[in-house]
């Protein structure tokens, strides 16, 4: 891939199910971190999938921390190195959804408030899949999960929009299918200090039931359809990337339904559910770009 | 100088020149944390202050500051303590040596700001040494030989030392100093050996410990809880020179030859203890107090020399176990009692089986026929292994 070094940080033979999306964006992260990076993970999948102590799964540092403590975690990485004297180290948080949009809400925002020198990536698989798939705050209406077995009722959490009233310097969205305009975001966020905030679309094919091989195709849906709406927030500016940016005219956009009938976790979205998750889907266009017209 | 409890540690944390420090407020704690505050940014001392939004946040965010080497400081109490609490067992899991301050306090509901020892006992079993002070002086040399004994290589376990809510945390008492070169020699600046991140020579901490590891980790934890015992009398009679005042280390006995009635106590309330004790040796009661300055290891040769021979033992708790009783009262029965061979298995995940429990039987047999007494057998242990490290 263009601009990415060959050097790998994530070594292979990790034990993530095939076709995990979130393990593809871990390897291309760490390829843009470079190796002075330290990773602070809570649990979620990705905790599991470093395989058991003592093999190392990658050449940078990881210190796994408790599920909601990930952003307290590295606030005191950062503060240690700082009386070392060791300031060019890239601290990185890499939580699932849950983590982030629940239990580690409270420890995100205080740091964030507090404007820590901290890249947090939240890699977002739509419910807590390494205890099954029960719901989150970051499952969106209608999917099934093992907790709602007849379709979310609410909507999902609007993580990046709560990271954008912290007025942290960055917050982008982006999706694992385009792993180019999440490299380029990620390079932003490096070139910047303070809070730095990423949410990482990551689809997940045991947990939205399709089979493994349309993980990319699925993501690319949830951006072409509008579903997920790739933006990045800096400056008090907000701007469309990548395909989103054609994607403001609701005619542009594929029909919601290719994007949920690819999908197990939709099945049973009746028409009438599929018009009012069409509706939320709208608002959150006219909501971003009202935010960027500034 | 005169000072409160709460300053006295203050003081303490800024002579052991603690570099990062993360708390988070609740009365009767915030002198400390005030006063730390206030050094920094008067520049009276160097190190980096997280205001941090919870105690779960403060704790954490110790851990973090110390896997990378650095000295690291927090100071609750009570509902603080026990929110914290899925980071004080990560600490003492993970042997990260991280230093605490624990104003004990009543826990809630109905609220309560007043005194018990309930909030740190709750916290026993999460492998960090606890220490129980007396005096706002004790409060003081505590707080610096608490980082020496946490970074001591045969340790490197954080260490919690209790301070009673408002009868020593706000009872301003004569303190006195060591001056900055002493508390230098007697703590050195932190070597950080200990660390487990860094990025020249990169491991992944803390990823999953399988059946076959988990219980030899515990184990090497338990190994260096015991050794502590030797570390805390040696950090308690060198700072006894260093301070030219006597320290206790794991226990303090007070006029306990001879005594016929001995009072087992903890904390603040010690030295009202010991005033009973002399008024009744005056009558002619020939009364002692133990005082237990070391609650977690658990000092039970200590106990059990110091009440041979008593008529009557009278432990005195500040706290409770719902459904057992008095914690102190349980633990010290438990030190002095006939006691069970006492078998630790099936940690993490290793195999506990019909077979093991038949072999435990046999082994039981086969030690109270050689005439052992008590004892603590960690079944199928395969030799001690550093935490991930
Ligand atoms: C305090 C606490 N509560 C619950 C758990 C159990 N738990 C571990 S991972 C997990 C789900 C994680 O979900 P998410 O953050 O979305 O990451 P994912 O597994 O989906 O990658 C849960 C509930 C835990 N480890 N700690
Ligand atoms: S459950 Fe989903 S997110 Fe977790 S490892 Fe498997 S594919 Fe990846
Ligand atoms: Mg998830």
């Amino acid at each position: 891939m263009r601009n990415l070094t060959d050097e790998e940080y994530l070594l292979p033979g990790n034990a993530a199910c095939p076709g995990c999306a979130a393990v593809m964006a871990m390897r291309i992260g760490l390829k843009v971190l470079g190796p002075r990076t330290i990773l602070v993970i809570p649990a979620c999948c990705m905790s599991v999938v470093q395989g058991h102590c003592p093999k190392t799964p990658s050449k940078v540092p990881i210190f796994n921390t408790a599920f909601a403590a990930s952003a307290a975690t590295a606030s005191g990485i950062r503060a240690a190195l700082e009386m070392k004297g060791i300031m060019d180290v890239n601290i990185v948080c890499w939580a699932g959804d849950g983590g982030t949009a629940d239990i580690g809400i409270q420890s995100l925002s205080g740091a964030a408030e507090r404007g820590d020198d901290l890249i947090y990536v939240c890699y977002d698989n739509e419910a807590y899949m390494n205890t099954g798939t029960q719901r989150s705050g970051s499952t969106p209406e209608g999917a099934r999960t093992t907790t709602t077995i007849t379709g979310k009722s609410e909507g999902k959490k609007d993580v990046p929009g709560i990271m954008i009233a912290h007025r942290i310097p960055y917050v982008a969205t982006a999706c694992t299918s385009y792993p180019l305009d999440f490299a380029n975001k990620l390079r932003r966020a490096i070139s910047m200090r303070g809070t730095r905030y990423i949410h990482l679309l990551s689809p997940c094919p045991p947990g939205w039931r399709y089979p493994t091989e349309k993980t990319v195709e699925v993501g690319k849906l949830a951006v072409e359809s509008g579903a997920w709406i790739l933006y990045e927030w800096a400056g008090g500016r907000c701007r469309l990337t990548g395909p989103s940016s054609g994607l403001a005219e609701r005619s542009k956009r594929r029909p919601l339904e290719e994007y949920l009938r690819i999908q197990g976790r939709f099945a049973q979205a009746d028409p009438s559910k599929i018009e009012g998750m069409k509706r939320r889907i709208d608002e959150e266009w006219e909501r971003i770009l009202a935010l960027c017209k500034g | 100088m005169i000072a409160t409890g709460n300053h006295a540690v203050a003081y303490g944390v800024k002579a052991a020149r603690a570099e990062v420090i993360a708390a988070y407020p609740i009365t009767p704690q915030t002198q400390i944390i005030e006063k730390l505050s206030e050094f920094i940014e008067k520049g009276e001392m160097r190190a980096k202050f997280l205001r941090v939004e919870s105690e779960h946040s403060a704790m954490a965010a110790c851990i973090g500051a110390s896997a990378c080497g650095a000295r690291a400081f927090t100071a609750t109490s009570s509902q603080g303590l026990l929110y914290m609490s899925e980071m004080v067992f990560w600490a003492g899991l993970g042997s990260f040596p991280v230093v605490m301050a624990v104003v004990t306090r009543a826990l809630a509901p109905p609220w309560s700001i007043w005194n018990e020892h309930t909030d740190i006992l709750s916290q026993r079993d999460a492998g960090w040494i606890v220490i129980m002070c007396e005096s706002v002086q004790e409060a003081y040399d505590a707080s610096i030989q608490a980082f020496r004994i946490a970074e001591d290589r045969r340790v490197r376990q954080p260490v919690m030392f209790g301070l009673d809510a408002f009868s020593l945390s706000h009872t301003s008492e004569r303190l006195d100093l060591i001056g900055q070169e002493e508390a230098d020699a007697f703590l050195p600046a932190p070597e950080g050996d200990w660390k487990v991140i860094d990025v020249q020579e990169p491991t992944t901490y803390g990823n999953m410990a399988s059946p076959e590891r988990m219980m030899e980790i515990r184990h090497s934890t338990m190994e260096r809880l015991k050794e502590s015992s030797g570390v805390i009398e040696e950090a308690a009679s060198e700072f006894s020179r260093v301070s030219g005042r006597q320290q206790a280390g794991l226990v303090e006995e007070y006029r306990t030859s001879g005594a016929e009635v001995m009072l087992v106590v903890v904390g603040a309330s010690s030295g009202d203890a010991k005033d009973a004790a002399d008024a009744l040796r005056d009558e002619g009661v020939r009364a002692g107090v133990l005082r237990l300055r070391v609650i977690r290891p658990f000092p039970s040769e200590r106990i059990r020399a110091a009440l041979q021979g008593c008529k009557a033992v009278a432990v005195v708790d500040r706290d409770y176990s719902f459904g057992l009783g008095g914690i102190i009262g349980q633990e010290v029965a438990s030190a002095t009692g006939a006691g069970p061979f006492n078998y630790i298995a099936g940690i993490g995940g290793r195999d506990l089986s019909v077979m093991d429990f038949a072999g435990i039987a046999r082994d039981a047999i086969r030690r109270a026929e050689a005439g052992e007494g008590r004892g603590e057998i960690w079944w199928g242990i395969k030799g001690s292994q550093e935490p991930s490290r």
